[in-house]
């Protein structure tokens, strides 16, 4: 009996450490893509619930309070006043606290919750009275909003790109998908800013999830009407629209009636637009009137401490005192246009899938790099369509998130979320590491061309950032000198793996290396 | 040559065996980490008391303190533990430590570190897994560690609620690690230092004393005398060290009052789904038909509804409980079990008997937590991957004794984080058990080597694979409507009134499974060879 027993357990660790990959996490994934992700979501949901424990910004922080006390304004806003009103100055709606400065889908979203919680707490969303609400049940009411807009939006868009992006999986690629919906569902700055910090950014992002799910299924009108839904949930969506206009403008071109197609997307989008701004197109200055509000420009170039250029080189050369804000506008369009242009030529020019991916993160990384008022929490919208790559990029997806993770870090400190910070990070870290796998150290460019020892020092570095911006005072002469250091190191990364990206984009049609070798074979 | 490359493989697997453990034990760290600012019994106050009353004042008041309600009720070891915890609490915050200052104290220092300590303790338990486990194959390795690692039971008890459940079910489970290698002297020490952590571990102490003197001291009449003495001279040993210090200040009887509070209910406030549930609801139903009927029934004095418990007589027709009544069910009910070990002490058999032990202290016992049913749940993982039969039984018993605690995480806020936990518990459980447990047609499609097919095949054949029963399908579409009724139907169409009824529910219809369960238990010990 004995003796059984330990024969049978060997001849499974030999199976197992054969290195076949299905095998070890055979109890998860043998169901199928579908129950996979069931648990994937379901583990995904009680993170995120557990998150949204714990205080959101501007939490007892008067008078103006931070982004939880905006969307609850905006949900008291449009339930109490006609439509027309939303984003019009008067005595009803004073836009100087908090008024609407996101597209109507964001307002109609508002509209939506702001009833629920009207039905079950209406003090939390009476007019005038309910200005910096904080209560235990409206604080709930409006942690499980955002909850239900991941689950509606985003977690549906996750398992559609997936289905889209995998299609028939062979076995031993079953884990490695429960890997990366993992990855794509754990993204831990998108569940800090969304249940922690508090936004709802998974709506917009869920739907340009949902139209990159659409274009790599071929859908092109599908994937036009969700980014559009996207675009008008948050304008800064518009990180992506060089993307998918590059990609579809070559595919269009590539067909028989290019000119037929580009017009038939057109007016998708255009309809699109046209439903989604209804209440407003009744005459030109109600339109205008919700636009202007949708343009930042009376803001700076950039808010705070962010790891894009501006921010960066503003230590050397005072781009706010040299330049006026006009002539800024112009310099950020310029090189925004400049840094997109080489991914969009290439989609233009050929087309393809795993292009297109590339294209979405390295136009949302000039964005990010080099557009006008960006903030700290801007950096979710490349780290989407790195998340899309994890499985092709792993390392640089790795490293892109950390360094994402410390660029928010000073903000998450204000708002006093470094307890699920650390528990994310190390959640992402063991997840991204789970036994059984063996990705990050195949094919790594990114990885040889730092090498190992640039690599440990780096993280080393890291860690240290952490420990010294939460023990030490900075010297008061240089009250932010810690935020320069963390942006300005995190600039760095980022630079060099938005570089990276765009040489990976270019090198794509060319077969590698060991593409060739293997036709000889 | 072929030997020595198994085993280097072998060296290899076991580290990587052990990473993998880690990886289990940090992932639910993380999460417990996340858990933090979530809803806190009084529990929480109680054991910051613990530390403040062991840190601030010498032993021979440790039993008389009575500056909080929350006295110091757990045996010597535990009151230890709380000191041992205390010289880090001072060295962070000395205000948690404080007698009066800390009362009630609820800063983020408190609840960091308290919570840290139990996520710490952890350990406990994951060495205790780590030991029974790890001459298993891999697959049955990684099932136990889902089902206790992540227990749901284990997060909700310990890491919301707040107690030290892993950490004293950890000591249990390295005691049985041990009795199941048949290193018995080692396993009775466990057991005896766990009985001086926490008294309520006792009711196993029948199955220890007839298995450890039928299994350790056999082998003729001088031999086992000798060994009965080693391992009694051990136990009293241990008792000794725990109690030695009060004994020798006289205080023995104070400590014996405090650990056994007389004067409690048959019943907790809420009851735990056990037989007693049984007994009071025939005892409400025979009183409304003897009323019915033109009998003269006295309605009682304190009613289990009230959610009150004291001595006095709560049942109207039925006899009354005292607790040597119930001493002597459960006793009763351990005899089978306890006649197995002495006829026949088999070291892969311990681990059953001692949780049907708790099983039967679970159902018949006096003033029993709904909590207790994590002494046997835990244990019962381990034994859940040996047949099909277990992990079925195993399947419905932990989903509804992980319900039946839903009543203690009351407040809205956790109310998503303990329904996900089942759900993500329980679908978990449904794709480990029927990978563990293919059928035929899903073991022909099984993407391992061949070896390991075949063995599949003739391994299950012919029981056929992890499917879910109809009876047990049924029960469960109950065990949500239940929940839905007492969510949000019942606030809905009665309001206010007869707010216990819904906790009545969920302890009856809770209490079939359990019932259920130890009925599957009795029977297979009982059959088996």
């Amino acid at each position: 009996m004995v003796k059984g027993n330990k024969t049978s357990s060997d001849t499974v660790s030999v199976v197992d450490g054969d290195g076949d990959q299905g095998c070890f996490w055979w109890w998860l994934v043998h169901k199928g893509t579908t129950t996979t992700f069931l648990i994937v979501g379901l583990f995904a949901l009680l993170v995120r619930a557990a998150v949204s424990l714990h205080p959101y910004s501007g939490f007892a922080n008067p008078p103006k309070f931070g982004d939880y006390e905006a969307q609850r304004h905006w949900m008291e806003i449009t339930i109490n006043l006609p439509i027309q009103e939303w984003y019009r100055n008067s005595t009803r709606n004073d836009l100087s606290y908090w008024g609407l400065d996101y597209p109507p889908l964001t307002a109609y979203q508002s509209f939506i919750h702001g009833l629920l919680l009207r039905f079950f707490h209406p003090a939390s969303v009476s007019l005038f009275t309910s200005r910096g609400h904080e209560s235990y049940l409206g604080k709930l009411l409006m942690r499980w909003t955002v909850l239900s807009s991941d689950l509606l939006i985003l977690f549906p868009a996750v398992l559609y790109f997936v289905i889209v992006h995998y299609g028939q999986p062979s076995r031993s690629r079953k884990s490695d998908i429960g890997w990366h919906i993992a990855m794509l569902l754990l993204n831990p700055c998108l569940i800090l800013i969304d249940h922690g910090h508090f936004q709802y950014n998974c709506i917009s992002l869920g739907f340009t999830i949902g139209a990159v799910a659409g274009v790599l299924s071929g859908m092109d009108v599908v994937a036009c009407v969700l980014y559009c839904l996207a675009l008008n949930h948050k304008q800064m969506s518009a990180y992506f629209a060089p993307a998918f206009f590059s990609h579809l403008l070559g595919k269009c071109f590539r067909r028989k009636h290019p000119l037929l197609e580009v017009s038939k997307l057109g007016f998708y989008v255009l309809g699109t637009f046209a439903v989604v701004w209804w209440p407003y197109l009744y005459s030109k200055d109600s339109f205008l009137e919700v636009l202007s509000r949708l343009a930042p420009f009376e803001r700076g170039i950039f808010e705070d401490y962010v790891a894009n250029f501006w921010c960066a080189s503003s230590i050397i050369i005072k781009w706010k005192r040299l330049f006026t804000s006009e002539s800024l506008r112009l310099l950020s369009l310029i090189a925004t246009v400049i840094t997109c242009l080489p991914s969009m030529i290439q989609q233009i020019k050929s087309p393809s899938n795993r292009g297109f991916l590339y294209g979405l993160l390295n136009c949302s990384f000039a964005f990010y790099m080099f557009s006008f008022q960006v903030h700290e929490k801007s950096i979710l919208l490349p780290l989407l369509p790195a998340s899309l790559l994890a499985m092709e990029e792993p390392f640089i997806f790795r490293w892109f998130m950390q360094f994402a993770m410390l660029s928010m870090f000073p903000l998450i400190c204000r708002d006093g979320l470094i307890v699920p910070y650390l528990a994310l990070l190390a959640l992402f870290i063991l997840i991204f590491d789970a036994p059984g796998q063996e990705r990050v150290k195949e094919s790594n460019y990114f990885y040889n061309y730092l090498g190992a020892t640039t690599v440990r020092l780096v993280l080393f570095c890291y860690f240290i950032l952490h420990i010294v911006y939460l023990t030490m005072n900075p010297p008061e002469k240089y009250p932010f000198l810690f935020e320069a250091i963390i942006m300005n190191v995190c600039f760095s990364q980022f630079v060099l793996v938005n570089l990276g990206c765009n040489i990976k984009q270019w090198v794509l049609n060319k077969p590698t290396k060991l593409e060739v070798d293997k036709k000889f074979i | 040559m072929g030997k020595q490359k198994i085993s280097s493989k072998g060296a290899q697997n076991s580290c990587c065996t052990i990473a993998t453990l880690w990886w289990f034990y940090l992932v639910a760290a993380c999460i417990k980490v996340l858990l933090f600012p979530s809803y806190r019994s009084t529990d929480f106050e109680v054991h910051r008391n613990w530390l403040a009353v062991t840190h601030s004042l010498p032993l021979s008041q440790w039993y008389f303190d009575e500056t909080s309600p929350w006295t110091l009720d757990y045996p010597p070891f535990f009151a230890h533990f709380e000191h041992f915890l205390s010289m880090f609490a001072h060295f962070i915050d000395p205000k948690i430590v404080h007698l009066q200052e800390g009362l009630n104290y609820s800063a983020n220092t408190v609840v960091y570190f308290q919570r840290g300590t139990v996520i710490l303790s952890d350990l406990c338990l994951l060495y205790g897994v780590y030991r029974l486990t790890r001459n298993l194959d891999s697959r049955k390795q990684k099932l136990i560690w889902l089902l206790t690692i992540w227990s749901p039971m284990l997060f909700i008890v310990d890491h919301v609620h707040f107690q030290y459940n892993g950490f004293l079910i950890g000591i249990l489970l390295i005691s049985l690690s041990y009795l199941e290698e048949g290193r018995d002297l080692l396993g009775g020490f466990f057991f005896a230092v766990l009985l001086c952590f926490k008294h309520l571990f006792a009711v196993a102490a029948p199955v220890y004393f007839v298995y450890l003197l039928r299994h350790y001291c056999r082998g003729g009449i001088g031999r086992g005398f000798t060994r009965l003495l080693i391992m009694g001279g051990m136990v009293a040993a241990v008792f000794a060290v725990a109690f030695g210090p009060f004994f020798h200040l006289g205080q023995i009887q104070q400590v014996i009052r405090r650990l056994f509070p007389f004067g409690r209910g048959l019943c907790h406030a809420y009851w735990a789904p056990n037989f007693w549930v049984f007994y009071i609801m025939s005892d409400k139903g025979l009183a409304f038909i003897l009323r019915r009927l033109g009998f003269n029934i006295q309605t009682p004095t304190a009613t289990f509804t009230a959610g009150l418990v004291g001595d006095s007589s709560p049942f109207s027709v039925l006899p009354q409980v005292a607790p040597l009544v119930t001493f002597m069910m459960v006793l009763l009910a351990l005899s089978p079990c306890l006649l197995k070990a002495w006829k026949d002490p088999q070291p892969q058999m311990i681990t059953r008997w001692v949780a049907y032990a708790y099983t039967c202290g679970f159902l018949f016992g006096w003033h029993v937590h709904e909590k207790a049913s994590l002494h046997f749940v835990i244990p019962l993982a381990i034994v859940a991957v040996q047949t099909l039969e277990d992990a079925k039984h195993y399947f419905l018993l932990s989903i509804v004794s992980c319900y039946s605690l839903f009543p203690l995480l009351f407040e809205a806020q956790e109310y998503p984080i303990k329904v996900l936990l089942l759900l993500l518990h329980s679908i978990l459980m449904w794709s480990a058990f029927s990978a563990q447990f293919p059928d035929g047609a899903e073991t022909a499609r099984a993407p391992t080597s061949h070896h390991y097919t075949e063995k599949k095949v003739d391994r299950h054949e012919s029981k056929g694979g992890f499917v879910i029963g109809w009876i047990e399908r049924l029960y469960l579409v109950g065990l949500v409507t239940v929940e839905i009724w007492g969510q949000f139907l019942h606030p809905l169409v009665l309001g206010d009134k007869l707010a216990f009824a819904p906790l009545m529910l969920i302890s009856i219809y809770c209490a079939f499974v359990i019932m259920y369960s130890w009925i599957l238990q009795l029977t297979s010990i009982v059959k088996s060879l």
